[in-house]
Order: C-alpha cells, then sequence, then structure tokens
C-alpha cells in the first residue's frame, strides 16, 4: 500500500531537483525512486541516482530497498563535507 | 558528563563558553582546551588562484547534531570527560569568520587535549554538513580531502 512520505534533497541535490522538500505517495524506497523519476527534471533524476547519494529515512541512513509508511522522512543526501 | 551541541548561523563568544564550564564544574576541572576554526581564505583544491570570497554550511536539522552526538559518544568513551561543546556555524561565512568551537574539560589534560583533537577530526569526517566555496572563478560543493581521512584514520589505530 502507498504511503505519504516526506522527501528532503539537500546541497548538490536540491540544486538539481529546484526544490529542497516535497511529498510523494509510495511504498517503499525503489518504488520512491520510480515516482520521482516521473517527477523530476533528467539532471534531477540523475543527481539522485549518483552511486554516492545516501538515503536516509526518519533520518537513519539505509541500505538497500527499506519499507515506507504514512509520515516517514526519506532524505538524498550528497557526500558530506564534514565540519 | 554534560555536554551541548549547538548548529547556528550567529557568531559565538569562546570566553561565554569557557565561563559557563567553569561554572558548571566549579572545582573539578584540571585542563580545559578550546580548539576555534577559521573560514580560511584560500581554496584547498586549486591555491592561491581562486581565493574563498564566502563559505556557505548547509546541515540538515537533527541528523547533523546526532551525528555530533555520535562523536561525543566516542570520545566520551574514551577518555574521562567532565564536559563537551561543540558549536558550530552554517549559513554564509566569510574568510576570518569563526566556524567551530570544541571545547572539552576534564581533570586532567592530556585527555581535554586528545578528545578535542578526536571530536575536530572526527568533525571534519563523519559530521552532517555540506559546504560549498564562492570564488571569483564561480562555484563549487567541497568534497571531504584524504588529509582529513587521514587524520580520522589515526584514532582507529591507536
Amino acid at each position: 500500500m502507498n504511503s505519504s512520505v516526506t522527501v528532503r534533497f539537500f546541497a548538490s541535490i536540491a540544486e538539481a531537483t529546484g526544490v529542497t522538500k516535497m511529498t510523494a505517495m509510495a511504498c517503499d524506497t525503489a518504488d520512491l525512486m520510480t515516482v520521482l523519476a516521473e517527477h523530476l527534471s533528467d539532471d534531477a533524476v540523475q543527481a539522485i541516482n549518483q552511486d554516492n547519494v545516501r538515503i536516509a529515512v526518519n533520518q537513519s541512513m539505509i541500505d538497500g530497498v527499506t519499507p515506507l509508511a504514512n509520515g516517514d522522512e526519506v532524505a538524498f543526501l550528497p557526500p558530506i563535507t564534514g565540519g | 558528563m554534560h555536554r551541548e551541541v549547538l548548529i547556528a548561523e550567529a557568531d559565538f563568544n569562546q570566553n561565554d563558553v569557557v565561563t559557563t564550564i567553569r561554572k558548571r564544574n566549579p572545582t573539578g576541572i584540571g585542563g580545559l582546551v578550546t580548539f576555534t576554526g577559521l573560514v580560511r581564505e584560500h581554496n584547498m583544491v586549486t591555491g592561491d588562484a581562486s581565493r574563498v570570497a564566502t563559505l556557505t554550511l548547509e546541515h540538515y536539522p537533527g541528523m547533523t547534531e546526532a551525528s555530533i552526538d555520535r562523536i561525543i559518544d566516542h570520545a566520551e568513551g574514551r577518555w574521562p570527560l567532565l564536559e563537551v561543546q561543540v558549536i558550530h556555524r552554517v549559513g554564509q561565512l566569510c574568510p576570518s569568520d569563526q566556524i567551530v568551537l570544541v571545547a572539552v574539560a576534564s581533570a586532567h589534560r592530556a585527555a581535554a587535549f586528545a578528545a578535542a583533537e578526536f571530536i575536530m577530526d572526527c568533525l571534519k569526517t563523519e559530521a552532517v554538513f555540506w559546504k560549498k566555496e564562492h570564488t571569483h572563478l564561480g562555484e563549487h560543493w567541497v568534497q571531504s580531502t584524504d588529509t582529513d581521512e587521514q587524520r580520522r584514520e589515526r584514532w582507529s589505530q591507536s
């Protein structure tokens, strides 16, 4: 079943998407990628699909496909620079 | 151990932090180490040719604080500490601006020195920040450097 999630973009990825936040309906993170591919520009899709981009769900890094629940926050994080 | 982590656009005053730490720990502190990081003018990648005009720092509220908390957890597990304070600025900064403060208090100076350096080395590689340099030649997102990684790696070996 689809869940309503908040999607957040940071730094270089936010520049590519043109927004820092959006909402989307998806059942898991793989489904979310498909949904985003339909809504974002080619440049933005390329930006979020880069190998070095990490995904966090509710502020915890994930590896692999993760189920999503209503109200979850999914963030796309380019490589961090550190402090 | 008392700890404070603050992410803010506003500048900070090191003396205020020192005063607060001394008041909270009136008798036990033998060493209080403070490190202040400033924005450097010279671009690390291209050197002198493109001086940094401004630096913009972005963070992920909540996750950034949690990443710093984990670093402090590790420091607390390694050294006997009385207090740790980390202040990190975000937003737009100029060369010579203060960007980060690490303050560590311990009964003994060796622990305070080591923990302050450890926390700073970890901040450079593990804290969730993104930096963008603006120069007269253009702007670019900064990558973390091998030197930073090597400094962090030293602590895994010892």
